[in-house]
C-alpha cells in the first residue's frame, strides 16, 4: 500500500520513545538511591517527646521544685474560619491588631498547617476562660499542656536556678544533643544537675503529609523509643529554714548560708535582693529576666557564691588557728592593748577595747575582738624566723588560708562559683614594687586588706572549726534517686576533706571557747540561746564605692558567722547584710533566729516579733537609685546614639532636677582607684595613714 | 465480549477489548490507591459515588455502555456523520468563550448542573473523525500542498481554541496528528523540519545564546564546506545553507526570546524552564504579577515554586518505588498527597511508588502493545477513513503516554494532559473509550470500503 513502510518508521518512533522512558525509569528507581532518603524526609516525623523534669525535695522530702500543667493556646492558622476574632482579642485581653500580627508570626514561624503557639503558658485566669469557650473558636484554635516548674514554697530562686531555652552556644557545645526548642537548666541545681534532672528524651516517628500535618504512626511505632522522666534530687536544704531566711533578707543586699558541719549539706542559702523563683518561669520569665538584669541591684548575682566580702573581724578566729598550728604563739599568749596597735609606729589599726588585760590570752582575744592581737599575731605568723623571710612567711600563711577553703574555689554544686581573694605574695610584690613587710598589709590579720571570701567560704570555715579540721565539700545534693554506681557526679561530695585535722583539739579548743564567750558576753550576745551552747563571731567591714566618680565610703557592712552546738555542731552559719553597719545588728540575728529555728525546729513567741521587725527594715543601699539612673540614662543615651530615637532619652533630658542626688553619706576625697567588683578595698599609697579600721 | 451476540461480536478485536479493559482496571486500581483514606469501609465505598475510585468505577461503567452503543452503531453512520461531528466539536468549543467556567487555572470547562465537560477534550473525537473524512475523500491527492494545509487545518483549528482557552496541553495534542498525515504522505521533511526546530528551540533555552549562535556558525561552516565539495561546487547549494543558517540564528536569537517575551504566559514560561531545570531568566520575567512573586519570597529556592515541586515530588514518588515497589497502599509519597494531582495528571506516581520500576515498565509495555496492536489494526483497513482514523487514535494515545510518563520522570515540561485510560476524570475516560470503540467498530467492518 501507499506509504506503507512509513507504518514502521511510526512502530520504531513508539519504541524508541519508550525505550527513553524506561531508560529514565531505571535510572531514577534502580540506580539513584537518594529518592528512598528524600521520600522518608518527606514523609516521616521525628518528633521529640519530652519526659518531665525531676523534682528537687528538700530534707523533709518536701517540694522544693516540681512540675505543674501550664497550657499554651495553640493555633493551626489554616483551620482558623469564621471565628469571632474580637470575642478571642477580649478572651486574650490583646487587641485585633495584636491578633493579626501574632497569626503572620505563627504562618511564618510554623506554616499554615501546623500548630503554633498563639499564647504560651495562659495565665490561670485566662485558661480558665478559654476552657469554657474554646469550643466557640472551632478547630483552629487548642488548648496543650506543658510542664512547667513550680516552686511550692517560693524559695530558693538563687540555688535552683531557672530553666530556659537553649541558645546556640549551647547546642554547638552539647554536640548537637540539644536542639533548638530544648530547655535546659540555665543555672543553679538546674543546670549542675541537668543531666539527671532532665532524663531521657523520647522519639516518635510519625507520618505527615504534604502539609506537614501529622497524620499517623510510622511503621506501627516500632521505632519510637519512649521517654524517661527526670530523677530526683533530694537535698540537705530545710525548706523551712530556707523560707525564714528569705523572709529576713527581704530588701536587704547581702547574702545567707547555713551548713550542716558533719556532712557539708547545704541547709539554707540566700542572696539579697531576692526574688520569687515562680518570676523566672513559664510566661513570667520573658516579663521579669530583662527587669531583674537591669537592675543595678543584681538581684540574679548569688552573692552567696560570686559576693566577694572582705571577712573582718569573723577572719580572727581562723588568724588565731593559724599562728596557734604554726607555733608562734600559743593559746596563753597575750598582748597588751590600750586600743591601739603601735606595733608598726602608727598606732593602727584602733581597737574597741582599750581596758588592759582585754587580750590576755587568746580566748580573751577572740572573745573582745582584740584589732592589735591579731594584727600582731599575723606579723608573727610571717616574721617567724623559721620560715626565712616574710614573702616565705607569707605563702606559708596563703596556705594555710587556702586550706581553710578561703582564697580558692570550694567546688559546691553550683555552677559559677567564685574564689574569693586571698593573695599571692607576688601580688604584693607588684603592687609595692617588691618593697612590702608584715606592716603592710597589717589589716589582713583582721580579715581586711585585699582579702575577700564569699559567705560560702565563710560558712565552710565555721564548719571546719566546728569539726576541729575536717570538711566536706558544701553541696545541696543529698542523693539522686534510684542512684546507681554510673552517678557519679555526687562522689566528690562524699569525701571527707581532713586537712587541718592535724591541729591539736586543744587549738580548737581555744579558739571555739573564744567564739563561745563571744555569745556569752561579747559582741554576739544577740545569738544567745537558752540551752545552747553557740559559738559565733561579729564582723564590720568596710566599704567603698565609686559614685559620680567619687570614692565613697558606705556604711559598714554587718557579718556574722556562728555555729552550734559547741560540741555536737548541727549548723554553722554566715551571714553577710551589706551597708547595714555593725555585725551584731542585723547579721547577728539573722544568724541566731535561724539557729533557733533549725534547733529547736520552731521560734519562741517573742522571736516572731523579731522576724516581723528584721524583715521589716529596708537595708538596701542608699545609693542604688542614683547608680540606676547613671546607668538607664547611660543606656538612654547609647540609645540615642545609636537609634535617634530620643523616645528614652527625653525623660532624662527633661526631669533632670528629679534625678536621685548622690549620697552624702561619709564623702570621702576623689582618688582615682582600681574599682573591682564588690567593693574590694585596695591599698593606696598613703591608706595606712588615712584608714580608719572599725573593729568590733 | 459476549461471543453469543454475532451482532456486536463479528470481527471485533478481542485484543483490544482485553487492553482496553485491563487498563480501565489498572486505572481505577491506581485511582484507589491514590485517595483511598484509611477509615473507609473498601468495599461499601467503592460503590457508594461519594469517593473518587468509586465515581472513576462508575464512569468506566458509564463508558463501558457507551462503548457497546457503539459497537451496535453502523460504521457508516461514523462515516456520514464525521464532518457533523467536527462541526459540533468546534461549536462546543465556541461555547466555552461565553459559558466557561475556571476550574484550576483553564477556562475550558463547560458546566451543566453538577456535571463538568472539557470540549477540548471530547473535540480530538471530532479531529479524528473529520481527518479521516477529509483524507479519505475520492479524489484526493495529499502530495498537494493546498490538501495538507487544508488537513492541517482541520487538526489545528481546535488547537488554536484551546490555546486562547489557557489549554496549552490539550492544544499541543492537536500536533500529534501531524502522524497521521505523515503516515498518508506528508513530506517527511516537514516533520524532520519541524523536530528540529524543536530541537533548535530547547537548546536555545539550555545552552547560552552566544555559544550556541558561534555553534551554529560552525556546524553551517563545517556542513557548507562539504556539501560544497559533494555538489561540485554549486553555488546554490552554499545559499540555501546560508539561508538555513539565518533561520537557525534567527530563531534562536530573536524568534524564541519574542515568543517567550510577547506570546506565552508567565506560568507557561515558567513550566517549559522548570522542565529543562533552569531558572527563569530575568529577562522573560515580566508583568506586575511576576515581580509581586519575586518581591513576596525574594530568596525562595527553586524547589519552592510550585511546578518544580510538582516534578521534584513526581520523582521522589517515582524514585522511592525501586525495583518492585512498596505495595498497594504502603506509598507514602502518594498517599500522603506530597505528589500534587495524582489521582490525575501524576497518577503514574502511584503507580511507580507502589510497584516500582517492574510495575512501571509493565505499564509501558501494556501500553506499547495497545499501540502496536491500533497500528496493525490501522494497516488492515481497505478503507481510507478507517486507516486514518485508527492512525489518529494511535498518535492521540501515543502523544498522551508519552508527554503524561516523560513529565512525571522529569523529560518533559509540566503540561496538564492525563494518562490514557488510567488518570482519574470522566471526559479522559470517556473520550478514550469513545476513540477506540469507533476504531473497534470500524475494524469490524474492515471489509467493507467506507467513504
Amino acid at each position: 500500500m501507499f506509504n506503507q513502510s512509513r507504518s514502521y518508521i511510526i512502530r520504531l518512533i513508539f519504541i524508541i520513545a519508550f525505550l527513553i522512558m524506561i531508560v529514565q525509569l531505571f535510572n531514577l528507581q534502580v540506580i539513584s538511591s537518594k529518592y528512598q532518603l528524600l521520600a522518608q524526609e518527606n514523609a516521616v516525623f521525628k518528633k521529640i517527646v519530652y519526659p518531665p523534669r525531676g523534682i528537687v525535695f528538700d530534707r523533709n522530702r518536701k517540694r522544693l521544685v516540681s512540675n505543674v500543667l501550664m497550657y499554651d493556646l495553640m493555633v493551626t492558622p489554616y483551620e482558623v474560619k469564621n471565628v469571632d476574632t474580637g470575642y478571642l482579642c477580649q478572651l486574650l485581653e490583646i487587641d485585633t491588631a495584636e491578633f493579626k500580627s501574632r497569626m503572620l508570626t505563627a504562618i511564618i514561624k510554623n506554616g499554615r498547617y501546623r500548630p503554633t503557639a498563639f499564647e504560651s503558658l495562659l495565665s490561670p485566669e485566662k485558661h480558665a476562660r478559654l476552657e469554657e469557650n474554646i469550643w466557640r473558636l472551632g478547630s483552629g484554635f487548642y488548648l496543650q499542656d506543658r510542664p512547667v516548674r513550680t516552686f511550692p514554697f517560693g524559695v530558693g530562686a538563687h540555688f535552683m536556678g531557672y530553666i530556659g531555652e537553649v541558645d546556640s552556644a549551647i547546642i554547638a557545645r552539647s554536640d548537637g544533643f540539644y536542639q533548638s526548642g530544648d530547655y535546659v537548666g540555665r543555672s543553679g541545681l538546674e543546670s549542675y544537675y541537668e543531666s539527671v534532672l532532665m532524663g531521657q528524651r523520647g522519639i516518635q516517628y510519625l507520618i505527615k503529609d504534604h502539609r506537614n500535618r501529622l497524620v499517623g504512626s510510622y511503621d506501627n511505632g516500632q521505632l519510637d523509643e519512649s521517654a524517661e522522666a527526670g530523677r530526683d534530687l533530694h537535698t540537705y536544704v530545710d525548706a523551712e529554714l530556707q523560707q525564714l531566711a528569705e523572709k529576713l533578707m527581704t530588701n536587704k543586699m547581702g547574702a545567707v548560708v547555713a551548713i550542716e558541719p558533719k556532712t557539708g549539706g547545704i541547709l539554707a542559702m540566700v542572696s539579697g535582693p531576692n526574688f520569687n523563683p515562680e518570676d523566672l518561669t513559664g510566661a513570667s520569665f520573658r516579663k521579669n529576666y530583662g527587669k531583674f538584669v537591669l537592675d543595678v541591684s543584681r538581684p540574679l548575682l548569688n552573692r552567696a557564691i560570686k559576693g566577694q566580702y572582705p571577712p573582718g573581724s569573723t577572719y580572727k578566729p581562723i588568724g588565731g588557728l593559724i599562728a596557734l598550728d604554726e607555733g608562734v604563739i600559743t593559746p596563753s599568749f597575750g598582748l597588751g592593748c590600750s586600743g591601739r596597735y603601735y606595733g608598726c609606729g602608727h598606732s593602727k589599726p584602733a581597737c574597741t577595747h582599750s581596758n588592759p588585760g582585754h587580750a590576755r590570752n587568746l580566748r580573751y582575744a577572740i572573745a573582745n575582738s582584740c584589732n592589735s592581737y591579731f594584727a600582731h599575731i599575723f606579723r608573727l605568723s610571717l616574721d617567724h624566723p623559721k620560715f626565712g623571710g616574710t614573702k616565705k612567711g607569707y605563702q606559708k600563711w596563703k596556705e594555710y588560708n587556702n586550706a581553710f577553703g578561703l582564697g580558692t574555689r570550694l567546688g559546691i554544686d553550683l555552677p559559677s562559683e567564685d574564689k574569693g581573694s586571698i593573695p599571692d605574695s607576688s601580688v604584693y610584690n607588684k603592687v609595692y614594687r617588691n618593697s612590702w613587710n608584715s606592716c603592710t598589709n597589717l589589716t589582713l590579720g583582721i580579715g581586711q586588706d585585699m582579702m575577700t571570701s564569699t559567705p560560702l567560704q565563710l560558712a565552710n570555715a565555721m564548719c571546719l572549726i566546728a569539726n576541729k579540721g575536717f570538711y566536706y565539700t558544701p553541696h545541696f545534693v543529698k542523693s539522686i534517686a534510684d542512684e546507681t554506681k554510673e552517678d557519679t557526679v555526687l562522689n566528690p561530695f562524699r569525701e571527707r576533706h581532713d586537712v587541718l585535722t592535724h591541729i591539736p583539739d586543744t587549738a580548737f579548743q581555744t579558739v571555739i571557747l573564744g567564739m563561745q564567750d563571744v555569745v556569752e558576753f561579747g559582741t554576739a550576745r544577740v545569738a544567745k540561746l537558752p540551752g545552747i551552747d553557740v559559738c559565733a563571731k561579729t564582723g564590720t567591714a568596710e566599704n567603698f564605692k565609686i559614685i559620680d566618680g567619687r570614692r565613697v565610703q558606705l556604711k559598714d557592712n554587718s557579718v556574722f558567722v556562728c555555729f552550734a552546738p559547741r560540741d555536737n555542731p548541727k549548723i554553722a552559719i554566715a551571714v553577710i547584710v551589706e551597708n547595714a553597719g555593725y555585725g551584731s545588728t542585723w547579721a547577728g540575728p539573722i544568724a541566731a533566729l535561724m539557729m533557733e529555728k533549725f534547733l529547736n525546729d520552731t521560734l519562741r513567741a517573742e522571736r516572731v516579733k523579731e522576724v516581723e521587725r528584721i524583715a521589716g527594715s529596708n537595708l538596701m543601699p542608699g545609693w542604688l537609685p542614683r547608680v540606676q539612673y547613671i546607668e538607664d540614662s547611660t543606656r538612654a543615651r547609647y540609645w540615642f546614639n545609636l537609634t535617634n530615637d530620643s523616645s528614652y532619652i527625653k525623660k532624662y533630658l527633661r526631669r533632670v532636677s528629679n534625678a536621685p542626688a548622690t549620697p552624702k553619706e561619709k564623702p570621702a576625697p576623689a582618688q582615682k582607684i582600681v574599682r573591682r567588683q564588690n567593693e574590694v578595698i585596695l591599698p593606696e599609697k598613703n591608706h595606712l595613714i588615712k584608714k580608719k579600721t572599725a573593729a568590733t | 465480549m459476549d461471543r453469543n451476540a454475532p451482532g456486536i461480536s463479528k470481527g471485533i478485536d478481542i485484543w483490544l477489548i482485553w487492553l482496553y479493559l485491563l487498563l480501565a482496571g489498572i486505572g481505577i486500581m491506581a485511582v484507589f490507591a491514590a485517595t483511598y483514606k484509611e477509615p473507609d469501609p473498601m468495599m461499601a465505598s467503592f460503590f457508594s459515588f461519594k469517593t473518587d475510585y468509586s465515581k472513576q468505577l462508575y464512569y468506566f461503567l458509564f463508558a463501558a455502555v457507551v462503548g457497546i452503543f457503539i459497537l451496535l452503531t453502523d460504521s457508516k453512520f461514523f462515516t456520514a456523520t464525521a464532518n457533523i461531528w467536527y462541526a459540533v466539536g468546534i461549536l462546543v468549543l465556541l461555547l466555552v468563550f461565553p459559558f466557561g467556567s475556571k476550574v484550576k487555572g483553564t477556562e475550558s470547562i463547560l458546566r451543566f448542573g453538577g456535571i463538568q465537560f472539557q470540549p477540548a477534550e471530547f473535540c480530538k473525537v471530532s479531529v479524528c473523525l473529520a481527518l479521516a473524512k477529509y483524507l479519505s475523500l475520492p479524489n484526493m491527492d495529499f502530495s498537494k500542498t493546498r490538501s495538507q494545509l487544508i488537513a492541517a487545518g482541520i487538526a489545528l483549528l481546535p488547537a488554536i481554541m484551546s490555546i486562547l482557552q489557557s489549554e496549552t496541553g490539550l492544544a499541543l495534542v492537536y500536533f500529534s496528528f501531524f502522524i497521521v498525515m505523515y503516515r498518508e504522505g506528508l513530506p517527511a521533511t516537514i516533520l524532520v523540519v519541524g523536530f528540529s526546530i524543536g530541537v533548535l528551540v530547547v537548546a536555545t533555552l539550555l545552552v547560552d545564546s552566544d555559544v550556541l549562535a558561534i555553534a551554529l556558525t560552525v556546524i553551517t561552516a563545517i556542513a557548507g564546506y562539504f556539501v560544497y565539495m559533494m555538489a561540485r561546487r554549486k553555488s546554490g547549494i552554499i545559499m540555501k545553507v546560508v539561508i538555513v543558517w539565518i533561520i537557525c540564528v534567527g530563531i534562536q536569537r530573536f524568534g524564541v526570546p519574542m515568543i517567550f517575551k510577547n506570546v506565552m504566559q508567565p506560568y507557561q514560561v515558567e513550566r517549559i524552564y522548570s522542565t529543562i531545570g533552569r531558572d527563569v531568566p530575568d529577562e522573560y520575567k515580566k508583568g506586575e504579577q511576576t515581580a509581586l512573586v519575586q518581591k513576596k519570597k525574594p530568596n525562595a529556592k527553586r524547589e519552592e515554586t510550585g511546578v518544580d515541586y510538582n516534578v521534584k515530588q513526581s520523582k521522589i514518588a517515582i524514585g522511592s518505588g525501586g525495583i518492585t515497589g512498596k505495595g498497594l497502599l504502603k506509598g507514602t509519597q502518594t498517599r500522603y498527597d506530597f505528589v500534587p494531582e495524582q489521582r490525575t495528571d501524576f497518577i503514574f506516581c502511584t503507580i511507580g511508588e507502589g510497584f516500582g520500576f517492574v510495575g512501571t515498565t509493565t505499564l509501558l509495555l501494556i501500553y506499547l502493545l495497545l499501540l502496536f496492536r491500533m497500528v496493525t489494526l490501522a494497516e488492515r483497513q481497505r478503507s481510507v477513513f478507517s486507516r486514518v482514523y485508527a492512525y489518529g487514535v494511535v498518535s492521540v494515545f501515543f502523544f498522551h503516554i508519552a508527554i503524561n510518563v516523560m513529565m512525571t520522570i522529569g523529560l518533559a515540561p509540566v503540561i496538564g494532559i492525563p494518562l490514557p485510560l488510567i488518570s482519574y476524570g470522566g471526559t479522559s475516560l470517556l473520550t478514550f473509550t469513545i476513540l477506540i470503540f469507533i476504531l473497534i467498530r470500524l475494524d469490524a467492518d474492515r471489509q467493507m470500503v467506507l467513504r
